[in-house]
């Protein structure tokens, strides 16, 4: 141990030489100076907050909000309380992101797999897309859509009609659904006990071909369980087929569902412009498999929907879903831009609580609290997903 | 089909009509299969019947000079631009000298076209960037030189824009390596602390930054102390900036080969040797097409600002567009500033596939 006896003859080495002191002292330099800005920060806020009489904490959230909100998943009314208020944002921010994101993900991927078409025309077309909507800032495509809406389009009056029971107007999109009837609760039963057969069939099936080597026509098996156990259910209930559908009454229309313009816009405008995203991904992970890998699984003589499914997919999915999901991400966090075209998110609605209040730093608190939230729950995904996806090395 | 002989008295076919030309071409690309002869047919009817409308409005009815009716022409209203252009793109700057904003602007392009050519990366280039920053600074700001002092809150319009994205990114890029040479870093204090940042500002949108920027930040400055808005807003976007360079410039640190820092070691160079010297040069030459991509998003970003009621392009359209003569032409002029944004993005991200392009056969 050469290095030892160098050491034990040698002179201790000085404190500044070594590293691990100098660490320490770095470290603890670094500790003083954050603490001193944050007392420093602190300090200055209270003194502030004291001079404009402003009481800190969250005890606002129990008084009475005394505004409206347009859209709301949850009844609500002015005379709710603030934290009911935020609850309809945190809500509607989850109602757009979470439509957007399914919107997103089969646009993306059209365009995507249209990215590598063999059809000129059609590659063509999809690079100016992603080109496009990549290009302009997501605020300003948000504003156009909304602009379109609103100047565009006629009033309810002269409403676009395409067929019956769906129209478009200044107002947003109104459409006409099912009346309500006692067996629809049946069928959303059967539709869940449909799924349920499905996977226990799926694992059924697996078991099968491994020990018998005989393969299941699983995939006709579940499309025939999920459209055929509800459309029975139905049947039995009579076939209801009364329609709610909506009506102009006045300047507006009566029943149906109505789809405000700034819903619209901004789902519109986030589908668009985050599809363009998706897709890149998406051909990105599509080229990652290599030829060779189809070529390979056709010779042992595979059938192309199996290729798919056991070769070319499970290669592809672990290159495009981190990429995916981060874009996900994106979706849900540039929905908070509905505060510029007047969606009530949360984003907007804790907006309009700040300045109601004057309590800003909780407001602004809770908005990232909320938002730090969908990123940490995304990114513990992601981990689980990776160690799930790793390749198993040899 | 026509056979010939040629002068070796073999003999040779034609190609069929069918493969070869326009034809050929044609058939190969567009009519290979029923399918894509459906998508083509389906793609050149959807062309037919919204492009050519599309056209017809934008170019053939519209109305282009200022002074022209929009009303009683079917078409777009271009005039909402040649009437406003000045406020659109320079906002509140006086209009009898905006031969400055001009010029800054274009020097900056001056500068960022000489920038794309990598012959000329070199230290003169730096310090290049450096005087003329400064020049921009002021030939915006005026108030020496006998130049008539103009004030931050009158910027706007594409200054500001570009002022915050350029600026913004110069003063991130630095923040950013730093916040990725302390994620790398062996002491745990510091380590932990740059996560934590990285982290919090990649899952928070840039909105409530902007946010904490126009309400909170004036809360933690003592009495009788403020910053101006458009300043705030800039330390919000570099803060924000910072933590996505840092994380583009960690995975370049992460690529770097071991025996990088090894022969390093045994150099006896120390640890900012070791940076400056042998790692950051090599990781950041690697980084430079994501931080292109970097730039993009930060360029586009600063249209948020309008949020919080600063006049960047966004809002001095809005401003122009708020005129009772102008109401419901507001489609014409953001089809005019995404013209503007599409341009700068486009030249940039082809410059970043281009620049990924070279870098790529230079490694291998």
């Amino acid at each position: 141990m050469a290095i030892t006896i160098y050491q034990k003859n040698s002179k201790p080495i000085s404190f500044w030489y070594d590293p691990d002191k100098r660490s320490i002292l770095y470290q603890v330099g670094a500790v003083c100076l954050l603490t001193f800005v944050a007392w420093y920060l602190i300090s200055n806020t209270l003194i502030n907050l004291e001079r404009q009489s402003v009481t800190t904490g969250f005890g606002f959230l129990n008084k009475e909000a005394a505004f409206e909100i347009g859209e709301s998943l949850v009844s609500y009314s002015a005379v709710d309380r603030y934290a009911k208020a935020l609850l309809v944002g945190f809500l509607n921010t989850l109602l757009v992101s979470f439509i957007g994101i399914l919107l997103t993900v089969i646009l993306g991927t059209i365009i995507g797999i249209a990215r590598l078409s063999k059809n000129w025309l059609v590659k063509k077309c999809a690079g100016v897309y992603i080109e496009l909507f990549q290009d302009i800032p997501i605020l300003l495509q948000l504003f156009f859509w909304y602009a379109l809406f609103n100047e565009m389009l006629p009033s309810p009056r002269e409403a676009i009609s395409p067929f019956k029971g769906l129209f478009l107007c200044n107002r947003g999109l109104i459409f006409g659904i099912p009346q309500s009837h006692p067996v629809h609760v049946y069928m959303a039963i059967a539709f869940l006990i449909a799924i349920i057969a499905i996977v226990i069939l799926k694992k059924w099936a697996a078991k099968r071909q491994n020990s018998t080597g005989q393969i299941f026509p699983v995939f006709y098996t579940s499309t025939a369980l999920i459209v055929g156990l509800p459309l029975i259910c139905w049947l039995i209930g009579g076939a209801p087929t009364d329609m709610n559908i909506p009506e102009l009454k006045g300047f507006n229309f009566k029943g149906g569902i109505g789809v405000s313009p700034e819903f619209t816009a901004l789902l519109l405008g986030l589908v668009l412009y985050t599809a363009a995203f998706v897709a890149e991904v998406v051909r990105a992970g599509i080229q990652s498999v290599s030829k060779g890998q189809t070529e390979a699984a056709m010779a042992i003589g595979l059938k192309p929907g199996q290729v798919l499914n056991l070769i070319v997919l499970p290669q592809a999915l672990r290159v495009i879903i981190p990429p995916l999901t981060s874009q996900m991400l994106n979706l849900t966090k540039n929905s908070s831009l509905a505060v510029a075209i007047g969606y009530p998110d949360f984003v907007s609605v804790a907006g309009t609580v700040i300045n109601q209040t004057g309590q800003a730093i909780e407001g602004v608190m809770l908005i990232m609290v909320v938002y730090l939230f969908f990123s940490i729950s995304t990114s513990a995904f992601m981990n689980w997903y990776n160690k799930k996806m790793a390749i198993v090395e040899r | 089909m026509e056979a010939r002989r040629n002068k070796k008295n073999e003999v040779t076919l034609k190609p069929p009509i069918a493969s070869v030309g326009i034809l050929g071409w044609m058939r190969k690309n567009l009519f290979s299969t029923p399918l894509n002869t459906i998508l083509t047919l389906i793609i050149i009817s959807l062309f037919w019947f919204s492009i050519l409308p599309f056209l017809r409005w934008a170019l053939i009815d519209a109305s282009w000079l200022p002074g022209a009716n929009c009303k009683e022409s079917g078409g777009a209203c271009w005039s909402v631009i040649s009437s406003n252009y000045k406020m659109i793109l320079f906002g509140f700057y006086p209009q009898d000298i905006l031969w400055r904003p001009i010029t800054a602007i274009l020097m900056l392009i001056t500068l960022l076209f000489i920038s794309r050519n990598r012959n000329y990366w070199n230290s003169f280039l730096g310090y290049a960037w450096g005087i003329s920053l400064v020049i921009i600074g002021i030939l915006l700001k005026g108030g020496i030189f006998g130049l008539e002092s103009v004030e931050i809150e009158k910027w706007g319009g594409i200054i500001l824009t570009l002022l915050l994205s350029v600026f913004g990114l110069t003063a991130a890029y630095p923040l950013g390596v730093i916040l990725a040479l302390g994620r790398q870093s062996r002491m745990p204090m510091i380590k932990t602390f740059c996560v934590f940042y990285i982290e919090f500002i990649r899952g928070v949108p840039l909105i409530s930054l902007l946010f904490m920027s126009s309400v909170v930040f004036p809360l933690f400055l003592p009495k009788g102390f403020a910053i101006h808005a458009v300043l705030r807003a800039q330390v919000a976007i570099i803060m924000f900036t910072a933590a996505y360079i840092a994380e583009v410039v960690r995975g370049g640190l992460q690529g770097m080969n071991k025996g990088q820092y090894e022969a390093a070691d045994s150099l006896g160079l120390n640890y900012s040797q070791t940076m400056r010297l042998i790692i950051l040069p090599q990781a950041l030459k690697i980084v430079i097409p994501p931080s292109v991509s970097i730039l993009i998003s930060a360029f586009k970003d600063t249209s948020l600002v309008v949020i919080i009621g600063l006049y960047d392009l966004l809002k001095t359209t809005k401003t122009a567009l708020s005129e009772p003569k102008w109401m419901g032409f507001s489609t014409e002029a953001y089809i005019f500033l995404a013209v503007i944004y599409f341009i700068c993005c486009f030249f940039m991200s082809t410059y970043s596939r281009k620049l990924e392009k070279e870098l790529n056969t230079g490694l291998e």
